[in-house]
This record gives C-alpha cells, sequence and structure tokens, in this order.
C-alpha cells in the first residue's frame, strides 16, 4: 500500500491500473481527459499491459469495447457529458448484449449554453439505457469503486456494464491523499475475466442478435434481472473488499446521523460532505438533520431509501439535475421507492449545481430550513420555486 | 480547518503550489487535505485561483473558500483592496511585489526565483507562506517537492523554497 496526494481522475486511473483491462479505448474530453492521460502514460512505461486503442469519437469508444468484451477481453472506457450522449445508442448494445464493461464518467453539464463544468445531466438522462450507475463521493472511493467495478458487473448473475460517476472538476479535478492498494491484494481480490459470452472459434455461437416480439421481451426481463441481481453482488464485494483491503463501504446508500432525524437531504455525489457538516452544524442548535447519499442509481435503493425516509418530517432531495417540464430524476425516483412502501412523508426537490454553479454551506442550511417549513416542491436554489404538482 | 487562497496567472503554478502544500500537509495519515484549482479551461496569463484546505478530520467541504487563513498572490497586479473581505479575521494576505502594500506583507519573490534560475515564483511564494505561518513544517515542504514534481527541476525549487522561507523571518 502507498499513499498519494492524487485528483479524483488520478485515483480512478490507478484503481483502473489494478484491475488490469486488457483493452481501453477512449477519446478525450473535459474533464475526463485527465484520467485517459495517465492510463496511456501507464500502457507506455509497461505498468499495465493493455491495448490502448485512439479513436475518433464516443460512439467508437464504446463500440470498440464491447468487440473486446466481446472477444473475452476485460474492457475500459471513460467519457463526458456531450461524449455520453454521442455514445448512447452504444450503451444500450453493451447493457443488451451483456457485456461488462466498465466506463468512468466525469459528470459535466450538457449542451446549451455551452459549459464544461460539472452536474449530474449527463449520467442521469441514461439511467434507462441498462447499465449499474455509481457515484462517488471523494478520490479514495473513485479509486476502490474503479476496483470494484468489475468484480460487481463481470459477476455471472450480473453480467451487466458498469457505469463509475464522478462529479466533474469538483472531484475529478480536486487532489487529496487516496491510499493506493498493493497489487498483489488487488489480484487475489479481482480474477482475470472469463466468460463464456464470448466470440470462440472452437465453439462459434451468435451473439448480438435480433430477437423478435415472441422473446425480445424475455431478454429484456433478463436484462432486468441481471441489474437487480447487483444488489446482493455489490453487498458481497464490499465484503470482500473491507476484508482484504480495511475500507467498508455501505451498499447503495450511505446513512449519516439519520437513526433519529426529523430532517433529511437525499442527495449523490461530492456535495454529501457539505451536507453532512451542515447537518452536524444544525444538529448543535437542536435541529435534528441527517443525510442519505444514494450512491448507486441503478440498481435504486428503492428498500433502503423508503426505511430511512419513513420517519423523518420531511425530506429533501437535493439533485444537480432537472428533467424539463416535471422535475430532478432523483427525486422522481426517491418518490417512487416511498410510494410503493406506503410511506407518506412530505418531500422537496432541490436543483443546484447546474453548470458547475457553487452550492455553499448557507445553501444547504437553507434547504434544512425550508423543508421544516414547507416549500414549492421543486426549487432551484437562489432562484425559487415552482409548485408542480 | 486552514484555508488558502493562492491567486496567479496561467504558468505561474499557482495551483501546483496549492497541491504541494497539500501533499506536504497530509504526509501521515491524522491529517487531511484538499487541493483544487479554480475549475475551468486553462490560459496562459489569464487569472488563476487556487486553494488549499486542511485539518486533522477529513476535509468534507469540497466548495470553493470563502474566508481564508491566507491569500497568496503571485503577481501584484492581481491584488486589490477587495480580497480583504475574503480574509478571516487575523487573517494575511502575502503578495509578491516589489512595492509595499498597505495591509499585505510584501516580498519580491522574483529576486529570490531569479537566484535560482526559476521561471516563475511559485515554490518561492509557498516558502514564504511556510515561513510566516508554519501551516506545514519545511521538511514536510521539502518532501512534497521530492513527491510532486519533476526530478530534473527539485534541487533548485527546494533551495529556493528554504531561502524563501528564512527571508520571510527576517
Amino acid at each position: 500500500m502507498s499513499r498519494k496526494f492524487l485528483s479524483g481522475n488520478e485515483a480512478f486511473a490507478e484503481g483502473i491500473r489494478l484491475a488490469r483491462p486488457q483493452v481501453i479505448s477512449a477519446y478525450p474530453i473535459t474533464p475526463q481527459t485527465i484520467v485517459v492521460e495517465r492510463l496511456s502514460e501507464m500502457v507506455e512505461d509497461g505498468s499495465l499491459n493493455a491495448e490502448y486503442v485512439h479513436v475518433e469519437s464516443e460512439h467508437s469508444a464504446l463500440s470498440c469495447a464491447i468487440g473486446a468484451s466481446a472477444a473475452g477481453a476485460r474492457a475500459f472506457t471513460a467519457t463526458s457529458s456531450q461524449g455520453l450522449l454521442y455514445m448512447a445508442e452504444c450503451l444500450y448494445y453493451a447493457a443488451g448484449g451483456r457485456f461488462p464493461i466498465v466506463m468512468m464518467n466525469a459528470d459535466r453539464s450538457t449542451a446549451l449554453p455551452w459549459n464544461i463544468y460539472g452536474d449530474q445531466r449527463d449520467s442521469l438522462s441514461q439511467l434507462d439505457s441498462g447499465w449499474i450507475q455509481a457515484y462517488a463521493e471523494n478520490a479514495q472511493e473513485a479509486l476502490d469503486l474503479a476496483l470494484m467495478s468489475y468484480r460487481i458487473a463481470e459477476d455471472k448473475r450480473v453480467s451487466t456494464p458498469f457505469m463509475a460517476n464522478l462529479d466533474g472538476f469538483v472531484l475529478t479535478h480536486t487532489y487529496e491523499t487516496v491510499e493506493i492498494p498493493e497489487r498483489s491484494k488487488a489480484d487475489s481480490f479481482l480474477p482475470p475475466y472469463e466468460t463464456d459470452n464470448r466470440i470462440d472459434f472452437d465453439n462459434p455461437k451468435n451473439m448480438a442478435f435480433s430477437a423478435g416480439p415472441d422473446t425480445n421481451y424475455i431478454f429484456k426481463y433478463k436484462e432486468h434481472e441481471g441489474i437487480l441481481a447487483a444488489r446482493d453482488v455489490i453487498t458481497e464485494t464490499e465484503k470482500e473488499f473491507a476484508n482484504i483491503f480495511g475500507r467498508k463501504y455501505s451498499g447503495l446508500i450511505e446513512k449519516y446521523r439519520t437513526e433519529d432525524a426529523e430532517y433529511i437531504i437525499a442527495t449523490l455525489g461530492s456535495i454529501a460532505g457539505l451536507c453532512r457538516e451542515t447537518a452536524d452544524k444544525l444538529r448543535e442548535n437542536g435541529i435534528k438533520a441527517g443525510v442519505v447519499r444514494i450512491r448507486y442509481m441503478r440498481p435504486f435503493p428503492n428498500t433502503e431509501i423508503a426505511e430511512v425516509l419513513s420517519n423523518v418530517k420531511a425530506y429533501a432531495v437535493l439533485e444537480k439535475d432537472i428533467s424539463f417540464g416535471n422535475e430532478g430524476t432523483v427525486f422522481t425516483n426517491v418518490n417512487s421507492a416511498l410510494k410503493k412502501a406506503g410511506v407518506n412523508v412530505k418531500g422537496y426537490n432541490f436543483i443546484g449545481g447546474l453548470g458547475g454553479r457553487n452550492i455553499s454551506a448557507a445553501d444547504i442550511e437553507k434547504i434544512y430550513s425550508d423543508i421544516a417549513v414547507g416549500t414549492d416542491s421543486v426549487n432551484f436554489i437562489g432562484i425559487g420555486g415552482k409548485e408542480n404538482g | 480547518m486552514k484555508e488558502i487562497i493562492w491567486l496567479g496567472r496561467g504558468g505561474q503554478g499557482a495551483f501546483t503550489a496549492a497541491k504541494l502544500l497539500g501533499a506536504a500537509y497530509a504526509s501521515d495519515s491524522s491529517r487531511f487535505a484538499l487541493a483544487f484549482p479554480s475549475f475551468g479551461p486553462e490560459r496562459r496569463g489569464a487569472p488563476v485561483r487556487a486553494f488549499t484546505k486542511f485539518d486533522t478530520k477529513p476535509v468534507a467541504d469540497r466548495s470553493q473558500t470563502e474566508k481564508a487563513d491566507y491569500i497568496v498572490i503571485l503577481d501584484d497586479t492581481l491584488y486589490s483592496p477587495q480580497l480583504h473581505e475574503l480574509l478571516k479575521s487575523g487573517g494575511k494576505i502575502i503578495i509578491n511585489s516589489k512595492n509595499a502594500i498597505e495591509g499585505t506583507v510584501t516580498f519580491d519573490a522574483e529576486k529570490i526565483s531569479a537566484e535560482h534560475r526559476l521561471p516563475t515564483v511559485n515554490t518561492v511564494m509557498y516558502g514564504l507562506l511556510i515561513g510566516i505561518s508554519d501551516v506545514v513544517t519545511k521538511e514536510n515542504a521539502v518532501d512534497s517537492i521530492k513527491g510532486y514534481m519533476p526530478a530534473k527541476i527539485q534541487e533548485r525549487n527546494i533551495s529556493a523554497l528554504l531561502k524563501a522561507s528564512e527571508e520571510a523571518l527576517k
């Protein structure tokens, strides 16, 4: 184990080096560029034995990863924002073909207006593409996710591609200390990829085929089952990870001071730290504040969310996203979880950080005070609310 | 938590200094730091901000610093009196300047960088900061240069940093 002061991008690249992908295909885009630059340096200096393929677009980057995975190789790619949207067609091919590719996405705003700063509208727009979606909070979690992602994606019960999301700049470009596991330990945690879902000249079979109306939906049902199976596999993988590396993760959500909380903010990604600090501050003044960080958007933590929000007076969903004409998508998902569990508490949506706009401690404190007295259903931090339904 | 704002121009290495300070502080497992630039496109000569935050517990607040303990300015044309609003009470502004500027601490950092054949003043300002503030030890600062700067420029930067930290005490 060694300790280094690295950015989120660099930490993720270290995790990928330990995961030993055999094919890396990538097209650079800010703020993802550094992760693919570091990986190309690792391939160049021989510390990572992979075929590094420079492609001419994101559509090709993921197509190449799909081809590599179909040949039985462990494949990696990375993208961001418009790049993710450009490869959207291929996201569905990768998921439907059950190719356990890992992709890092540097969460960044979508055009127009053109903007390279962080928000989560890119990845959240692709929730239906059939990929597992994880959101890291800090560089250590990013590195650890890189290593865990292949074990989860490649598990035979899952066989689903994995998108690891890092908030653009706030996480990808912020330096902090990370512990880099020893290679021998990483190798014992993550064995080489073996699969029958590959081109094999000795046992030829049809792959990535058409399926008509009579069978197509069965494949879709199986795809749904695969991503749902990731729930247990994530728990098992994190347990094994803790045994080997000593760092513990808490599955699909992470709870902070929620046991007796009356007001909870549910959020995702790197803003969670500031929410926790604000909750601590409010508790000193007798306000029972808590935080839930959603670590996985797919599979979605329905039961966990319903359980943690069942006894609050009110909750807020804070997200860097808006589904225009309705509300933030995370809010929709959270509300659905509560509805299915028969939980009836008041919830409010707070949209912030779009196009990289700073979310301050004062903004978060105001969320807690707004939900305590009631506010509009959908609120843009610093602008105002719209009652919507 | 201690917070430092670095102001420079693209190419001066303000962010490198922010990062070196973070690495120096977080040199053992009981201390934590974040370092990040003002985000966005990078252009040579354009004003750049960088931030170092550190504490004895993990730094969870990743937002830009609103009140700093120190503001370190690598180019005196970037100074304006309004910057005092970004200081905590008792905070200091340290500027690379040949002239005295009221309410700030100024040094001719270019004199030291020229003596060490360095094209920029970032490690000189880093040295002045630790000389004035003791935010990290000289040993940790030297180690940060050894750990995170290219080998062929380490020696000159270390020497400039140490000279600057002594200069600050005069």
